[in-house]
């Protein structure tokens, strides 16, 4: 069985740019052992009556000026050009290497001032420190070598600084050292490890970088001195008869080009394939404009949002969300509770219209404050929701653009839909965040994101959407990123909203005790459907979905709730990929059966509208379950 | 007493203003870094292993021609003297003699550098005018490829910014004289003389930065735009053209930004490279003649002239960055 290390570089190798550099880079370096012992004699045959001559059938890129064969020649360059490359990056992995980890070598003060002289050799450009240490090592191949290689070695310094910081603040490398370990066994033994597979991808660009640079030494006559060649004496050869003969210059040219390009593009695809620089996952909005059919006349004028078999599916049959159905009236607080990716977040999204491509969003219904938002004109719909819906995210760090303004990103909902001025829509904001209780608020306004603390920047956040009018606020996990007393202090403020202007919430929450705390009812959700709705009052001990059950039984204690760790129910939760038949939750759930294997439970009402998706619903709900009822075998 | 109490809350004021705090920093990084260039300057000279006026001078010189040049430079002098003098001397704006030519360092340096200044200039103003070509290109190449569509557009443009950007100046330069200079004969190959003659040599270095400055920004607005920040954006029921500019863009540009520095720098040294190949009267030239003929002084003061170049850069680059992006004023921890 392959090791997940070696799978992920033989993905890299499934890519087709993967494929194309590896050959490449192969290619190159077989040539450079095998050129040199091939053709070192027909590459130094000096034939006079051939001087300079242009390409023909016995000279492939013509002669030189002794009458050699430059094709033969530049091929035998190879050897040492890639392998002086090869030896100057190594020195400089190792000289970085040994400077990056200074502080855990010499001890913290002399790292420090090892830290300091790097950050400032980092500044300067490679060539730079490259020409500096070729006056130092003095003109010739060898001094070229070493030069190269100090000129690498701040930036590989610099990386292991990096990843070294990273590692050395991990428990096991923390106890290492409280064991007493010498100093040269911890990097050896648990510092190395972590930090060689970027080390390795970098010393693959590095060596592109080296490459190259050896060309320029060479060229300018400060690297490899004749008799011997690489490609960039060859160039410099050849640039003096550009006119009569062009391929003497233009071949060794293209070979540093090639040879340069196989390095880089190998590093960049090991990058990709190892994860080093991992693309975001990607959700796209898209603007629907299915027919659906109309509200039914009569509509409760209180009314905030009506769904009705909202699904969610992305490209490759994927549905993260599948026809989920529920309504909000004004004022109403609404939790949606489940474990990440149970679909709850993409609910969330998709009633705000704010999934993207390739994401697709239907529903039979999908209605706010009455409205259609299907059906409605682009601009009416922004309009619509921009004044009267409001969303609050999960991380309000993030959330907030960094390069502008506090007040201004507030005050931009105002000029947009209300069509104040500039300066009217920063006093509202002003008043907004006063609002919000942002003590100072006019000063407040001027500052940037970065000035305030989490739990301020989450109250902004709701004063942004208090710049309207707001029917709906949208909370998707609004305290997760905070601590415990800011988190009370939202929630209390989301309340306050709530109560003052009438506002109907919907809080997302992964935390079953926050959102029955908070809210009035609660949505339970599970592989993308509802799978229970009660009132929160009904819980815990009217709760009747083994689900629901489970999620109240992984609550250890009433007491302590807000300081416990997340929920953690045993088994796993489903790959919405890959939906089973029957009931998604058979594979978790002690009272599964041969029917609930077999087909889905559809969500039923009772009479007071609580509704549940469950066949055994009356039987789990008869009596109470302990937490060791829910442990399932996987 | 009242004057004292406000001079005192001014202060206080002036401390609490992160911008301020940001060019204290910065000066005294910035003094730091020219201490060290210069140093490193001095002791390169030490480091050569050998006697460098011995190695200067030739096998064939006789010792007390070597003497008499030694003490002529100092040499004899205990090391911390000699730094002390060194120091001295720049200050007074000496930075010793050319051995070879037996003329002030400073007046060669003089001499070449408005050459090699224009050269980088005119190449600085390329790039800078290509990348504000290339900003909306990159942006829009970022809006119309997301998501893996355009998938033909995207590779182009990525594939000509690869190349382009991993071709060395001095090979791109190569071939540009070759194709513009041998085979078409539009443009002189070597030397400096008319505008024309800047053409190819700043095209060589201004074209590898641009297209790697234009991909980068490709990138950077994929990235920007998956950030939590444009969801709120769209949230906020904004128009694309506010959730482009006002908030993508900015956020964009400011990593371009930093790698734009990085690349500029590596320009100001490129500059040696494409001097060469063009036989540019610059300082470029020089240096590699001064190294080869192994005059020291003269390869002193053109690395400390070529590093100072490179420390303004960085300077330049981190002012635009304050100015772009407010997080970049505080202290890094
Ligand atoms: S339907 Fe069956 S498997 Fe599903 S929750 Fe109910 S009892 Fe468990």
């Amino acid at each position: 069985m392959p090791s997940p290390g070696k799978s992920k570089w033989a993905g890299v190798l499934r890519t087709p740019v993967g494929v194309s550099a590896a050959t490449l880079l192969a290619a190159v370096l077989l040539l450079a052992v095998v050129a040199p012992l091939l053709w070192s004699d027909e590459a130094a045959a000096v034939d006079t009556g051939q001087i300079l001559r242009g390409p023909s059938a016995e000279h492939w890129m013509g002669t030189d000026g002794l009458g050699r064969d430059v094709f033969h020649r530049v091929l035998v360059a190879t050897g040492l050009s890639v392998g002086l490359a090869l030896l100057a990056t190594a020195i400089g992995v190792l000289t970085g290497l040994l400077l990056g980890a200074a502080p855990i070598l010499l001890g913290a003060r002399a790292g420090r001032v090892v830290s300091a002289m790097v950050n400032i050799a980092v500044a300067f450009p490679g060539l730079l420190l490259a020409l500096f240490f070729a006056v130092v090592f003095g003109v010739g191949a060898s001094g070229a070598v070493l030069a190269i290689g100090f000129a690498l070695a701040p930036a590989f310094a610099r990386l292991t600084q990096t990843l070294v910081a990273k590692v050395s603040g991990l428990d096991y490398v923390a106890a290492a050292r409280i064991a007493g370990l010498g100093r040269v066994r911890l990097l050896a033994r648990h510092v190395l490890p972590n930090v060689a597979e970027p080390l390795v991808v970098n010393a693959t660009v590095a060596a592109g970088s080296a490459l190259l640079a050896f060309a320029g030494l060479s060229f300018l006559g400060l690297g490899v001195q004749a008799p011997a060649y690489d490609w960039g004496r060859l160039l410099a050869d050849g640039l003096a008869g550009l006119y009569i003969h062009p391929a003497a210059a233009l071949a060794p040219g293209t070979a540093v080009v090639v040879a340069g390009l196989a390095f880089n593009l190998f590093g960049e695809a090991i990058a990709k394939g190892v994860g080093l620089r991992s693309a975001p996952v990607v959700f796209r909005r898209r603007d629907r404009d299915e027919p659906v059919a109309p509200a039914p006349a009569g509509e409760d004028r209180r009314s905030v949002l009506a769904v009705e078999n909202l699904r969610v599916t992305f490209p490759g049959g994927t549905a993260p969300v599948r026809g989920v159905s529920f309504a909000l009236r004004r004022g109403e607080s609404v939790g949606i509770v489940g474990e990440s990716g149970s679909g709850k977040t993409l609910t969330a999204l998709a009633v705000a219209q704010l999934i993207e491509e390739p994401g697709e969003v239907t529903a039979d219904r999908l209605e706010f404050r009455g409205q259609p938002l299907h059906e409605l004109p682009d601009r009416t719909r922004q309009q619509l929701l921009g004044t009267s819906f409001a969303m609050v995210f999960q991380d309000p760090m993030t959330s907030f653009n960094p390069t502008q303004r506090i007040g201004r990103q507030l005050a931009e909902v105002s000029e947009q839909h209300h069509g104040l001025g500039r300066r009217q829509a920063l006093d509202r904001a002003i008043d907004r965040l006063q609002a919000v209780r942002v003590p100072a608020a006019a000063r407040r306004a001027k500052q940037f994101p970065h000035e305030f603390s989490g739990g301020m920047r989450q109250r902004a956040m709701i004063g942004m959407g208090m710049m309207g009018s707001p029917a709906l606020i949208v909370a998707d996990e609004p305290t997760t990123a905070l601590d415990v007393t800011v988190q009370r202090q939202v929630l209390r403020l989301l309340q306050s909203v709530r109560a003052a202007d009438d506002v109907a919430i919907l809080l997302i929450s992964h935390d079953i005790t926050v959102v029955r705390r908070f809210c009035e009812r609660v949505l339970v959700m599970y592989a993308g459907r509802i799978v229970e709705d009660l009132p929160a009052a009904d819980l815990p001990a009217r709760a009747r979905h083994p689900y629901t059950r489970a999620l109240l039984a992984a609550v250890p204690d009433m007491s302590t709730e807000l300081e416990r760790p997340l929920a953690v129910i045993p088994g796993r939760p489903v790959d919405p990929a890959r939906v089973p038949v029957g009931c998604a939750f058979a594979a978790r759930c002690p009272f599964a059966d041969e029917q609930c294997r077999g087909a889905d439970p559809p969500l039923v009402a009772d009479r007071e509208g609580r509704r549940v998706a469950c066949w055994h619903a009356d039987v789990t709900g008869g009596r109470p379950m302990m937490a060791e009822e829910v442990r399932v075998g996987e | 007493m009242t004057a004292l109490l406000s001079g005192a809350r001014t202060l206080r004021g002036l401390a609490g203003n992160t911008w301020l705090h940001f060019a204290a920093r910065r000066l005294v990084r910035l003094l730091i870094s020219v201490w060290v260039l210069v140093t490193a300057a001095f002791l390169m000279i030490h480091l050569i292993p050998g006697d460098p006026v011995r190695a200067a001078l030739g096998l064939t010189a006789s010792p007390e021609l070597v003497a008499e040049r030694r003490a002529a430079l100092g040499h004899d002098e205990p090391l911390w003297l000699q730094y002390v003098h060194y120091l001295g001397g720049l200050f007074s704006g000496d930075a010793g003699t050319s051995v070879t030519s037996g003329l002030p360092v400073s007046r060669v340096i003089g001499d070449r550098l408005p050459a090699t200044v224009e050269l980088a200039g005119f190449a600085f103003v390329v790039a800078v005018v290509a990348v504000v070509v290339a900003v909306p290109l990159g942006v829009a190449m970022a809006v119309l490829t997301r998501g893996g569509r355009r998938r033909r557009t995207e590779l182009s443009f990525t594939s000509t910014s690869v190349v382009l950007g991993a071709v060395p100046e001095f090979l791109l330069a190569v071939g540009l004289v070759y194709v513009f200079g041998v085979r078409l004969g539009w443009v002189p190959v070597a030397g400096r003389s008319g505008l024309v003659s800047y053409a190819l040599p700043v095209l060589a270095l201004a074209a590898g930065p641009a297209a790697v400055l234009a991909r980068l920004l490709r990138v950077e607005t994929l990235a920007v735009l998956h950030a939590d920040y444009i969801r709120t954006a769209r949230a906020k029921r904004l128009p694309g053209r506010i959730v482009y500019l006002r908030h993508a863009l900015p956020n964009a540009v400011t990593a371009t930004i930093t790698v734009g520095g990085l690349l500029l720098g590596a320009m100001v040294a490129g500059t040696v490279l494409v001097e060469n190949v063009f036989a540019w009267p610059g300082l470029g030239t020089t240096i590699v003649e001064s190294i080869l003929a192994k005059d020291y002084p003269l390869v002193q003061g053109i690395v400390l002239v070529y590093g100072t170049g490179v420390l303004l850069v960085n300077l330049a680059v981190d002012i635009a960055l304050a100015l772009l992006d407010p997080r970049s004023t505080i202290k890094e921890s």
